[in-house]
């Protein structure tokens, strides 16, 4: 029997995989088909002290082997998701799961985590400092040293749950950006967000995203967040969780050798509802076929 | 929603890059017309979502327009090919609201959703009309099927070289109706509601990352809150929606 079992900061997961957030929902569509159980954790939709509408539609475009989005973080707001999303996945999960937060301000981030930090179900807090979506947010923390620094602190201060800052890979030096959160007391490191990307639409000759640009992932971009990976695990001595492109178990032990202690999957749960609960069943398999005998002993062995 | 395999019995050009797909599997997830599916295709990363224009237990039958890498492939699609199908997807048409003489309107590639919306109208005893538009003749398809059904149907071009000339709101001025269904073009819905004298619902279309409600692609605001098109929708009521 190979084990799939792995820590992060403390939270003990059946397995590494985790649905990356905002491919997720809160979890109910996916309930309709299959347990979920039977994931490690995932992270529910980056939720802001207000509710958001987002971006304008179209939203959506395709790329070869990913997509873009420029959803804008449509949500219902902290109160909401608290009061009412909580208590419905409640009832079709009964592990931790991950809080993902946004803001647009310092302010916004300290009060939604706080907010959170409260919440039993919540088994650690990913705070989003890079989504690209948004004009004057998000973007902007995740992408100098000194201001991932000044926001892990704030966050750090005022929560008891280990918050994990989830970085952009929009920038010129991840690493920097990765040990400032590390020295501002970050628990752990989520990674990669979305590369900034676009399309045009040949037929109008005009972008197909009503944003112009968006957010890029998907399979396609595995090698840059497998790169990212290994860059930042070999510059922090916190836990990782590799994200970018996963779509098989193969990608899993890969991302792990490069350093993840778990994994979330995004976009590919949306052409494949059931790609979660694949990777669980398949994994197994996969680890004795590589001769690996536990995960805990893979991560970073490819250093 | 549910996931299956269905099996290509047949794939044929109905008109000007118009094709008609039968396909055999398990159909126990739709439930109602106007519902539709998302069909994962090689070498597209999305899926492709298309209305439900009919179905039984074990069929269904799709409509579709070659307009891109994915409804082309599609196209040559043969027999015994297998295709990973995502079912019973989006709300449907509500046909309790339908009244006596409901109108039902299509235009282009909206117009297979009406087939099976015309199909149950009538099996209920409803009087149902249906109006059919397209730009030109050679587009042309399912007007005899519509009429075997038993409807009265209208049809339209916009260049006049079949029916009445113009779009389908031409045709609408002439007839009375007790509710309206519509699925088409943007530019054809907004005329609708325009045009429109009873109350109705509207099939939208967007473009979709899952289809089935997790990604918060597909939104769009609407007098009751916000919707998802593919989770909430595609149809909405005419009093919601806000344009
Ligand atoms: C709920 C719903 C029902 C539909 N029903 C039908 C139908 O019955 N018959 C039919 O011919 N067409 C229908 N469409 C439109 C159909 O989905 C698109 O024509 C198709 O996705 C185009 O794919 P492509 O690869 O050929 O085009 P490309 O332009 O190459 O596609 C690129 C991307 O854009 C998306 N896209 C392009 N056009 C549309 C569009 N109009 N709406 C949504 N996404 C689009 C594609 O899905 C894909 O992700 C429906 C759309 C929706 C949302
Ligand atoms: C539709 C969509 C919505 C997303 N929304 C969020 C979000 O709200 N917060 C966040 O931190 N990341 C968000 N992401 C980024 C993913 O969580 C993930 O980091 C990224 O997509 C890379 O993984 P993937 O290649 O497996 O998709 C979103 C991604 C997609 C595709
Ligand atoms: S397409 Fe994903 S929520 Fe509608």
């Amino acid at each position: 029997m190979v084990d799939t079992k792995i820590t992060l900061s403390g939270l003990a997961l059946d397995n590494p995989i985790i649905p990356a957030s905002g491919t997720f929902g809160y979890g109910y569509e996916y309930a309709e088909l299959y347990d979920i159980n039977m994931l490690g954790s995932f992270s529910f939709k980056g939720t802001t002290k207000e509710p958001r509408f987002g971006n304008p539609t179209p939203r959506i475009a395709e790329c070869s082997e990913g997509m873009i989005n420029s959803v804008g973080l449509q949500n219902p707001g902290i109160e909401k998701v608290i009061e009412e999303e909580l208590p419905k996945l409640k009832k079709c999960f009964s592990k931790k799961v991950i809080a993902n937060i946004s803001g647009f301000s310092i302010e916004e981030y300290v009060h939604c985590c706080e907010k959170i930090d409260g919440e039993k179900q919540v088994g650690l807090i990913e705070v989003n400092i890079s989504c690209p979506n948004v004009h004057n947010g998000g973007m902007a923390f995740g992408t100098s040293p000194e201001s991932a620094f000044e926001v892990t602190k704030a966050i750090k201060e005022i929560t008891k749950k280990p918050v994990y800052m989830k970085l952009s890979p929009n920038v010129t030096d991840i690493v920097s950006i990765a040990k400032a959160c590390e020295e501002a007391g970050a628990d752990g490191l989520s990674l990669i967000n979305t590369l900034l990307g676009m399309r045009i639409d040949l037929k109008t000759k005009k972008p197909v995203i009503a944003n112009k640009m968006g957010g890029f992932s998907g399979r396609a971009i595995f090698p840059v967040a497998l790169r990212m990976v290994y860059q930042v695990y070999e510059a922090v001595s916190i836990p990782i969780i590799g994200m970018g492109g996963i779509s098989k178990a193969e990608d899993v032990i890969e991302m792990m050798l490069a350093g993840a202690r778990a994994v979330q999957i995004g976009a590919e749960n949306l052409v494949n509802p059931y790609i979660c609960k694949q990777i669980i069943e398949d994994l197994p398999k996969t680890m004795e076929k590589y001769k690996i005998e536990s995960l805990e002993n893979i991560v970073g062995g490819a250093h | 929603m549910k996931q299956s395999i269905f099996t290509v019995e047949n794939n044929e050009c109905l008109a000007k890059n118009t094709y008609e797909l039968i396909l055999s599997g398990d159909t126990s997830d739709i439930t109602k017309p106007g519902q539709f599916v998302n069909i994962k295709l090689d070498g597209c990363f999305l899926r492709r979502p298309i209305s439900v224009c009919d179905y039984d237990d074990k069929t269904l039958t799709l409509i579709y327009k070659v307009v891109g890498r994915g409804t082309e492939f599609m196209s040559k699609l043969t027999k015994c090919d297998k295709l990973d199908i995502l079912t019973g997807l989006g709300n449907g048409y509500d046909l309790s609201k339908s009244g006596d003489t409901p109108l039902l309107i299509g235009g282009g590639a909206g117009i297979p959703p009406m087939y099976k919306l015309a199909k149950e109208l009538i099996k209920e005893g409803k009087n149902a009309a249906v109006i059919l538009g397209f730009n030109e003749e050679q587009e042309l398809f399912y007007e005899d099927k519509f009429k075997e059904l038993g409807t009265k149907v209208y049809i339209t071009t916009a260049d006049g070289s079949k029916g009445i000339k113009g779009f389908v709101t031409e045709a609408m001025k002439n007839i009375s109706y007790s509710y309206f269904y519509v699925c088409g073009p943007e530019p054809m819905l907004r005329a609708v509601y325009k045009e429109s004298i009873a109350e109705g619902q509207f099939s939208f279309e967007e473009r979709m990352g899952c289809g089935f409600g997790a990604c918060m692609g597909c939104s769009c605001k609407t007098k009751y809150g916000n919707k998802r098109i593919c989770k909430d929708g595609p149809v909405l009521f005419k009093e919601e929606i806000i344009w």
